[in-house]
Parts: C-alpha cells; sequence; structure tokens
C-alpha cells in the first residue's frame, strides 16, 4: 500500500474543527497578565516614564532599566555592509516606531491591566520621524540609527563587466519602475506566549506562538544570559505564521524575564491592532528595472535597483537582509538572462520592522519581471505567452545569473499547459465582445519558480551569523509496534503531521495511523529550524525518510533473525514483515525487539531507535499562474473572474494538502495584488490598524482556484518533492496585474503599483477614453 | 476584557429602562445589537458608565404595519429585513439595503434603529431613512417626541437625540402605489463600510418622475440629499440621458470627504456611478 501521493484526510483536523485545540490563549488561562505600553510616537526621546500612580496587588510595572542585564537583540550577517542594528529588548531612551514595546504591566486579570496600561505615565520628546524612502535616502536625512549612515542597513550589488554595453546593445529596451505597499502576514492568529517557572526543577516553560521553538530557545537564554537547558520552548498549536512568528520579538524575553524574576506564570496575548502594527510588516519595496531584449524578444540583459524598506530594527535571526538579498539572488527567476546587474538596499525608517511573509521579495520581484515581459511583448508584438517561451530555461540543471543551480523543472511545460487550459483564441473573441459594450476583460500570466528545500549551504551563502538549514529527526518504534518521530520542523497548519507520516509509513510498510509526529517541543525534539521557506516536507520529510530507513533497516535485520532468512529478503508492507511464505507482524517484532532482546540484540542492539539527518542544496519548484479578470472602468473595482494554476512541485505527498498551501498562497497574493496594504501618515502613525482600514479580502472576493499539477522528479532531494508553501503568493500579484493590465489596455495604461486599489485604477483610467 | 470598567442593566421593562435612562444621563448608553457600541468601547473610544441593555425588552421586537406607516421597534434585527418585511417596492428596497449591511452574524445581532442611534456616516439604514422620510420615535422617562429624518443626524456619529432618551421606534410612511426604490453602493469588500451609496425613492406618473428624493451616504459626516438633482429629475420623463444628468449633479454638488480609502475626487465619481445605477433601479422596477 503506498501512502505517498494520496489524499489522506488530516490527522490534525478533528480536534481544530471540534474546537479542541489548544492555542497560546488556551494555555493562558489563569496566568498573570501582562500588556504592554507601546509607542504613539515614531521617533523621539523618552523623558518620562512613570507606573500608574496606584498600583493594586499583585501587579507589576517594568521597564528597560529593570532589564539592565539583559542583551540588545542583535542579528548578525557579515556581509553586505551590513550595519548591525541593536533593538534594546526595552528601549531606555529612545523609541523608534509607533507600536514599540517600552514597557510591560502586569496584572492579576485582564480588565485592570488594561485600565493600569492607560494609568502609566509616558513622555516623549517627539523629533520628525524618517518615514518613506525619499525622506529616509535624502541627503541630509535624519539617522535612524548612527550606526546606518544614509539610513542604509544593508546593500549589496553585482554588476558584470561590460553590463551597459550589453544592455546598450539590446534591440529594445524596457524601464519599468513599480511600488509595491507594505503587507503584513497576518496570521488568524497573533501573538502570545506563556511563561511559567517550575518551582520543581527552577526551569522556565514558555508557550509561545512561534514557528522555530529551538531558535527562540537559543536566542532568549543568549539574551537573558540563562542557562540554555533551563529554558523549554513549545509551541503548540499555532494558527498560522506565514514568516512572521520566524522573529524573536522583544515580548518573549520579557515573559521568561518575568517568569525567572518573579517564579509565577505570565501570559501575554496581542490583540489584532498589536498584530496590525508592532509585529512585522514586508513587501515594502520600490524597484526600477530596465531590460534589454533583441529583435526577437530574447532577453539580453537586466537590470534591477531595489529598495526594500525594512523598518527600524532588524529581525533576529533572519536580519533585515531578507528581503534585499532574496531579491538580489533570484530576481532572473525561471529566465535566461545572459547579463544581470542589480543594486539592493536595505532602507531604515521608523516604522515596523521587516520580518519574512510568504514569499519574501519573490511576490515583487515576479511582479517586476512578469509586468517587464508582458510590456516586451506589446512593444515587439508578441503574445505574452510566446515571449515567455522564448526565454524560460529548458535545459537542466542550468545555471541562474546568480550562479544558483535550476534543478529539473517544467517551466515552459506548466506555461504551455496553462495555455491550453485558458484557451486564449476563445477568451480574445469574448474580450473583444465585452470591449464592445464597454465592459473590460483581461488575462493575464505569472511565470516562475520559487526556490524551496534549501539547506545550509544555501544560507551560509548569505553570511548570516545564525545559518538555519538540516533538519534532524529521532525516529523510534515502541513496544507496541507503534512510531514515534520527533521533528526539528514546527509545523502550524500545514498538516505535517499528516505528511509526514505518510513518508514514513511507506518506508514502513504501517499505516499512518500507527505513527506519530512529535514537534514544537525543545525537551522533546532534536535541535532543528522550525517551518518557514517552503522546508519542512522537503527537509523535514527527507530526514524523516532517512530516518525511517534506518529504522526499516533494524526491523529488517531483526525480522532476518527471528524468520532465519537475509535481511534482503525481507520486506516491510501492511504491517508485517514478510520473506518468502514466512512473516511476523511488525509490532510482534518490536515487543520481542524490547521485552526479548536476549533473541535479538545481537543483530539490533538493545532499540529500535535511529536519527536521520538531511541537508539539501535546494530545488526550485516552478508554476504558471493566471488570471482572468473584469475591470469596472467608472469604479476601479476589479473582480477575480477565474484563477488557474498549473503547479509542480515535483512528488506530490498529499494532493488534498498540496492543494490547500496553493489556494491559501493564491488568496493571499489576491489580497496582495488587490486588497491589503499597510499605511503610515507622514508622522509615522500606523492608520491600518484595524480590520476595516487594512482590508484582507473575505471569502467573497476570492474565487475558485483551479489547480493542476505537474510531477517532474528532480534528483535534488531524496523524495522527489519539491516545496510549494510560497508559490501561490509568489505568482498571484503578477497574474493579477498583468491581467488588468490587459484589460486596460484600450486606455493606454498598465499597472506599476500594488495593490491595485480602485481608487488607483480609476486614477490610471481618469480622463482617458479607451480606443476601439 | 478591552472596554473600560461599566455598570450593566438589563432591564424587564420600557418604563424601567427609561427610568435608567433618565437616572444616568449621559453616562448611559442604550446597548440593543451592539455591533457597533460594543467594537468603539473595546477601543476605549466610547467609555459609558451605564449600559442599559433592553434585549429583554420584548415590546420593542417589532417591525409592523399600522394603518400608512411601518413601525420599526428598536429590538428589530437588520437580518428581520432580509425577507420583504412589507409587500411591495419598499419591502424590495429594504431588502435590498440589508444584504449590504456587514455580514449574516453581524445582521442577526445588530438593529436598524441602532444604526440610527449610533449615525455611523457609512450606515445603510441612516441614508435610507433620509431618502424614505422615516421619522424618529424618541422615548424618555417623562414623554415622547418625533424627530424628522432631516433633522436626526447632526454630524458624525452625532443625532438629536438627548441625555436621557432612547430611540423606541422609527417610522416609514408607507410609499403610493407609483412609488419606486433604489440602492446601489460600493463597498472594497462585501459587507465593508461603503465608500460611497445612494438610496433613491420616486413616483412615476404618467411616464414623468414626481417627488425623486436621493439621499447619499458613506462619503462625508452625515447621509444628505441631493437636492439638487432632486430637482432636475422633477415631472421630467426618466431618459437615460437625464438620468446620467442627475447622477453627475448629484456628484457635482456633494461634498465628498477624503480618507485612507479614498480621495475626494474618487468618491466624487463613485456618487456619480451609485446615483446613476440606484435611478436606474427604481425606473425600471
Amino acid at each position: 500500500m503506498n501512502w505517498v501521493g494520496r489524499r489522506l484526510p488530516r490527522s490534525e483536523d478533528p480536534p481544530l474543527l471540534r474546537g479542541e485545540g489548544r492555542y497560546v490563549p488556551d494555555i493562558a488561562i489563569g496566568a498573570r497578565v501582562v500588556r504592554f505600553l507601546r509607542s504613539p510616537v515614531a521617533s523621539g526621546r523618552i523623558t518620562a516614564l512613570r507606573p500608574p500612580a496606584e498600583m493594586p496587588p499583585g501587579c507589576l510595572f517594568v521597564t528597560g532599566a529593570d532589564l539592565a542585564e539583559v542583551q540588545p537583540i542583535k542579528p548578525g550577517l557579515r556581509r553586505f555592509n551590513y550595519r548591525a542594528v541593536e533593538q534594546p529588548v526595552l528601549p531606555i531612551e529612545r523609541v523608534h516606531f509607533v507600536g514599540q514595546a517600552i514597557a510591560a504591566i502586569v496584572a492579576p486579570g485582564a480588565a485592570l491591566a488594561e485600565d493600569l496600561l492607560e494609568a502609566c505615565e509616558l513622555d516623549i520628546a517627539a523629533e520628525d520621524p524618517v518615514i518613506g524612502f525619499d525622506a529616509a535616502l535624502a541627503p541630509d536625512a535624519a539617522l535612524v540609527h548612527p550606526i546606518a549612515p544614509g539610513n542604509v542597513a544593508v546593500e549589496g550589488e553585482l554588476r558584470p563587466e561590460a553590463f551597459a554595453e550589453t544592455l546598450a546593445s539590446a534591440a529594445h529596451m524596457v524601464e519599468f519602475a513599480f511600488r509595491s505597499g507594505r503587507q503584513s502576514a497576518m496570521p488568524l492568529e497573533g501573538r502570545g506566549g506563556v511563561a511559567e517557572y517550575d518551582r520543581a526543577t527552577g526551569r522556565i516553560r514558555l508557550s509561545a506562538s512561534a514557528q522555530m521553538p529551538h531558535q527562540l530557545r537559543t536566542g532568549i537564554a543568549q539574551l537573558l544570559g540563562m542557562p540554555e537547558a533551563d529554558l523549554q520552548v513549545i509551541a503548540p498549536d499555532v494558527g498560522g505564521g506565514f514568516g512572521q512568528k520566524m522573529a524573536l520579538f522583544p515580548e518573549y524575553p520579557v515573559l521568561v524575564w518575568l517568569a525567572r524574576k518573579h517564579r509565577g506564570r505570565f501570559a501575554w496575548v496581542e490583540d489584532r491592532n498589536e498584530n496590525l502594527i508592532a509585529s512585522a510588516h514586508s513587501r515594502d519595496q520600490r524597484h526600477v528595472l530596465r531590460a534589454g531584449f533583441d529583435a526577437e524578444g530574447r532577453l539580453l540583459a537586466l537590470e534591477a535597483d531595489i529598495l526594500a524598506d525594512v523598518g527600524a530594527f532588524s529581525v533576529f535571526p533572519t536580519t533585515c537582509a531578507v528581503e534585499p538579498l532574496m531579491a538580489l539572488a533570484e530576481y532572473p527567476g525561471p529566465y535566461k538572462v545572459p547579463a544581470y546587474a542589480v543594486r539592493t538596499r536595505g532602507v531604515l525608517t521608523h516604522t515596523c520592522p521587516m520580518a519574512p511573509y510568504r514569499g519574501v521579495s519573490r511576490p515583487v520581484i515576479t511582479f517586476g519581471i512578469e509586468r517587464v515581459m508582458d510590456r516586451a511583448a506589446a512593444a515587439l508584438g508578441l503574445a505574452p505567452d510566446e515571449i515567455r517561451r522564448r526565454n524560460l530555461h529548458d535545459v537542466f540543471p542550468a545555471r541562474s545569473a546568480t550562479g544558483m543551480v535550476l534543478d529539473e523543472a517544467s517551466y515552459i511545460q506548466a506555461l504551455d499547459e496553462a495555455v491550453h487550459i485558458l484557451d486564449i483564441p476563445a477568451f480574445r473573441a469574448r474580450q473583444a465582445a465585452a470591449r464592445a459594450q464597454g465592459r473590460y476583460l483581461g488575462l493575464g500570466l505569472s511565470v516562475f519558480n520559487e526556490r524551496t528545500g534549501y539547506g545550509t549551504p544555501a544560507f551560509a551563502a548569505r553570511s548570516m551569523d545564525v545559518v538555519p538549514g538540516y533538519e534532524v529527526v529521532d525516529i523510534a518504534m515502541l513496544p507496541s509496534g507503534e512510531v514515534e518521530a520527533r521533528i526539528g520542523s514546527s509545523p502550524h497548519g500545514q498538516g505535517l503531521r499528516t505528511t509526514l507520516s505518510q513518508i514514513i509509513a511507506d518506508r514502513l510498510g504501517l499505516d499512518p495511523g500507527h505513527i506519530r509526529i512529535i514537534h514544537g517541543d525543545t525537551d522533546r525534539t532534536p535541535y532543528g529550524w522550525g517551518s518557514f521557506a517552503s522546508r519542512s516536507l522537503v527537509i523535514g520529510g527527507g530526514a524523516c525518510q532517512v530516518a525511517a530507513d534506518k529504522l526499516a533497516d533494524k526491523l529488517r535485520r531483526g525480522a532476518a533473525r527471528l524468520l532465519q532468512c537475509e535481511p534482503s529478503d525481507v520486506t516491510l508492507r501492511d504491517g508485517n514483515a514478510v520473506a518468502g511464505a514466512a512473516s511476523m507482524p511488525i509490532a510482534e517484532l518490536a515487543r520481542l525487539a524490547h521485552q526479548r532482546s536476549e533473541l535479538l540484540s545481537d543483530a539490533i542492539g538493545f532499540n529500535l531507535a535511529e536519527t536521520g539527518q538531511y541537508d539539501p542544496g535546494g530545488t526550485f519548484s516552478n508554476a504558471c499562474h493566471a488570471a482572468i479578470v473584469e475591470v469596472e472602468a467608472e469604479t476601479g473595482h476589479v473582480r477575480v473572474e477565474r484563477y488557474l494554476v498549473v503547479e509542480d512541485a515535483g512528488r506530490i505527498i498529499n494532493p488534498m494538502i498540496a492543494d490547500g498551501q496553493v489556494q491559501g498562497g493564491v488568496a493571499q497574493g489576491i489580497a496582495n495584488a488587490l486588497f491589503e496594504e499597510v499605511i503610515y501618515a507622514p508622522d509615522g502613525t500606523p492608520l491600518t490598524g484595524t480590520l476595516a482600514d487594512y482590508t484582507p479580502p473575505t471569502c467573497a472576493e476570492i474565487p475558485e482556484i483551479e489547480i493542476h499539477h505537474l510531477e517532474t522528479i528532480s534528483d535534488a532531494t531524496i523524495t522527489g518533492a519539491k516545496g510549494l508553501g510560497e508559490g501561490g503568493s509568489i505568482g498571484a500579484p503578477a497574474a493579477i496585474a498583468n491581467a488588468i493590465s490587459d484589460a486596460l489596455s484600450p486606455f493606454g495604461v498598465d499597472v506599476a503599483e500594488f495593490p491595485a486599489t480602485p481608487p488607483r485604477i480609476r486614477a490610471l483610467v481618469r480622463g482617458r477614453a479607451p480606443r476601439a | 476584557m478591552k472596554p473600560a470598567s461599566f455598570a450593566h442593566h438589563a432591564p424587564l421593562t420600557l418604563e424601567e429602562a427609561l427610568a435608567l435612562l433618565a437616572r444616568h444621563g449621559e453616562e448611559a448608553r442604550v446597548l440593543a445589537g451592539g455591533q457597533s457600541l460594543v467594537p468603539t468601547m473595546a477601543f476605549r473610544m466610547a467609555r459609558p458608565a451605564v449600559l442599559v441593555d433592553i434585549n429583554r425588552i420584548a415590546a420593542l421586537d417589532h417591525v409592523t404595519v399600522e394603518g400608512s406607516v411601518l413601525r420599526i421597534g428598536a429590538l428589530a434585527r437588520h437580518a428581520r429585513f432580509e425577507t420583504p418585511a412589507v409587500a411591495g417596492p419598499l419591502g424590495a428596497l429594504l431588502a435590498r439595503v440589508a444584504h449590504h449591511i456587514a455580514h449574516p452574524p453581524l445582521r442577526l445581532r445588530g438593529t436598524f434603529c441602532g444604526s440610527l442611534a449610533h449615525a455611523d456616516p457609512a450606515s445603510e439604514w441612516c441614508a435610507t431613512a433620509l431618502a424614505l422620510e422615516a421619522r424618529m420615535v424618541l422615548a424618555r422617562a417623562d414623554g415622547l417626541r418625533e424627530v424628522a429624518a432631516e433633522d436626526w443626524f447632526q454630524g458624525v456619529f452625532s443625532t438629536a437625540m438627548a441625555p436621557g432618551e432612547m430611540l423606541r421606534e422609527v417610522v416609514l410612511p408607507l410609499p403610493a402605489p407609483a412609488w419606486r426604490g433604489g440602492f446601489a453602493e460600493f463597498a472594497r469588500r462585501a459587507g465593508d463600510f461603503a465608500l460611497a451609496m445612494a438610496v433613491v425613492g420616486l413616483r412615476l406618473e404618467g411616464g414623468v418622475v414626481r417627488g425623486a428624493r436621493i439621499a447619499l451616504g458613506g462619503i462625508g459626516g452625515q447621509p444628505v440629499l441631493a437636492r439638487e438633482a432632486m430637482a432636475l429629475l422633477e415631472s421630467q420623463p426618466p431618459s437615460p440621458a437625464l438620468l446620467e444628468e442627475a447622477a453627475a449633479t448629484a456628484a457635482r454638488h456633494c461634498d465628498p470627504q477624503e480618507d485612507l480609502h479614498a480621495p475626494a475626487e474618487y468618491r466624487r465619481e463613485l456618487v456619480a456611478v451609485m446615483v446613476k445605477r440606484a435611478l436606474r433601479q427604481a425606473v425600471s422596477a
């Protein structure tokens, strides 16, 4: 029985659907309530900070002065002119963005905590903040941090010799300047943690809504100077992360400090306003592209100038280089780019810090290059699919302009498949008929690759002080024959308990129901990196496969001893170890291995435990997205009529879960394209602190998403699987923008800013008459 | 627990409720559906010391035709109007409007009168009340008074209601047989506060428009009548060109405000489109 490839229902779901999941707020019940006093101004000096005049019993007021022994958060990067900006856990002198935590109030109950928060005395001598690229990069700009001249925290540049000549020699040049609005990852569950002191052991248990529990543990122990062994971090059920919950936020060390100092149990659960203004933002970028094509539409040279607003600090462990460097490394995407020059800068401003968010820059660079393809196609009289076909890599392995190895993929096949399904000639006829009635339909394509499952070498190339990558899995069969796999990955909605059990089940000949995946607890899992960067199924899954194969070997050796044959004669299937006509239940073998070890120990030792490690170089999944939209010219409203994804993520372990990943990603991508934007007033006040103002779409705005899978099996991963967690969000903004631009082509305008909100679309077409 | 502390009273009779309101005056707020009040309390923008919860007063839960009017009690929920509350074009218009108010769970809780008392500039019922010449029946411990819709709205979240008073009922006149209604709004997302809306009522008599009323909502501090456009339509046959001109007139004369979601000029464009759509709906009904 093959479990891989089946639409196995998620074992995670029944308790979640019954409302019986256990999230941080469930664990917080009964703990003392922590609320944070947050800065109302973007930049300034703290001149007074005092607790409420009356502090009832059991209440505490904690400031940066109390945390004098606590180190600042200071992620490192050893290249790219990186300026090691420090973030105090709670600031003593200065504030750097609206929403920055300044002090903590602790009270026995939530209502009292809220009342006390209002009664704190805080005075800040406000100064003019640095908001936006133009202000930050102005020659006389104030510095957000003195350590970063020109407000540039990180800078990378690649410029091959004779690039300018190559670009100048192109028959046709496309210049494209565009803007990507700032977004919030907006997980359904915000951040939160409960820190509890254990009087019996002196240890602290921190339950946190986090993606990287081991990193949180190491990072907090370092900041607090406490024994790492005395801190246990648990990521319980986590309601989404999308990258936002990778960071070591200041609130967590405060909780652990409180629990240690006051030997109690302290909980902080943020509200939506805190999540929107004070967690992390992303995608606030401005790019200028110049692309030279030959007369046949082949890209000869690409030049990119990239600005990423990284906010006021650099988050641990990824650093504020994560967006600028991702954009630098991956701009050419799936295309053959013979000459590539790029300059990328991470710009500091007095705003909420940037952290990774599903796709990390790739939604932005895909928007850039895909809009360039459409502009070039229009200028050269080529169909959008044809210009892409002429430029996509089609011989593998290929090497990208930045030296990355592109493994076997289906760039052209995915495009062809999408074009075939769409029936473009029929659409063009419908589009023409609609235009005759003053209705504007458009079709947009977006072709991209998605680097996934990259291990230590890829991260080491970035030169971060903390280099993620590998995963370790400890697997053990119990005397009952059930299997426990302890993983360093930390799923928070991805369904890894289901998919990893499918992988292991096939290797051990067991039913997935007999396999337990243990995760999110630093006491019970091997050191690992958690879940992000579309890595867990590839790397954690690969480590599961390695571990399970080693365990399978052991089981075969044990069975061979008992069945009196060679290990190579033994097959594990359907719960049995089978050798020709002889067989025995694997559960019986497990019982004997533990409880009658005298029969087996010289063949297999005294346990059925193994460790698997995996650290792949990385693989590229790929996809073609296509959107059909209708734009209402008189209001600027965009309706997404159809959304198609042809996705190739190699071997699909569970198609239902893969589809869910794509659907969720596309929904966030459409949100990015049309709806969501974090907006700051010129004085640095965030204006989008509620869901009425930061406007994520609802199910009414997101269409059915049609998904087709291709399965190119490359040898880049041992399972054949490629990651696909981010692709949906990567492809959608470009597909939507290209569709809107196609729809509005009679007006002679196109989209160069997203989200493409109705007022922005009206601003494009206002005063312009459509030509027939 | 986010709100500032408050006392919660849940009287069983209207008299008891009015006595509480009289006693606590400006300190008190009426709690009906709570869909606007409670969120503003959670942000501590509203911090009433006393909530008079009227949900147990069964006598306030009515939507009834009485003579030539429709009486809407203080506990009538938005959802009550999703199917026509009264036969004919009025019920059809109210049903059309109701479907644009937030989302189903909110419509099960929020009330028609609560919307008028809260007076959010983007409230569908507020613009509707203005277009339909509603009368507000205010009760207080020592009596009743009525306020016409045109005198009711006094700016953002501000009405003619005085401390100690409660909006007991809204009265809508039943329209003439030749009356037709229309409604259109533009919102970024289903159920969002509209960036602009138009509610239209008119009579088609002998091929011409009579007594047109056009209320605009979502564009400024309070719903307003598009009087110039209304005048333009009077006694004219409703040709497509006339409707366009009326829509353009409404847009030209309104005073849209700018906010995060819409520059003023964009709102003005939306007004034209929404008035046009609402008028077309009305004349083709």
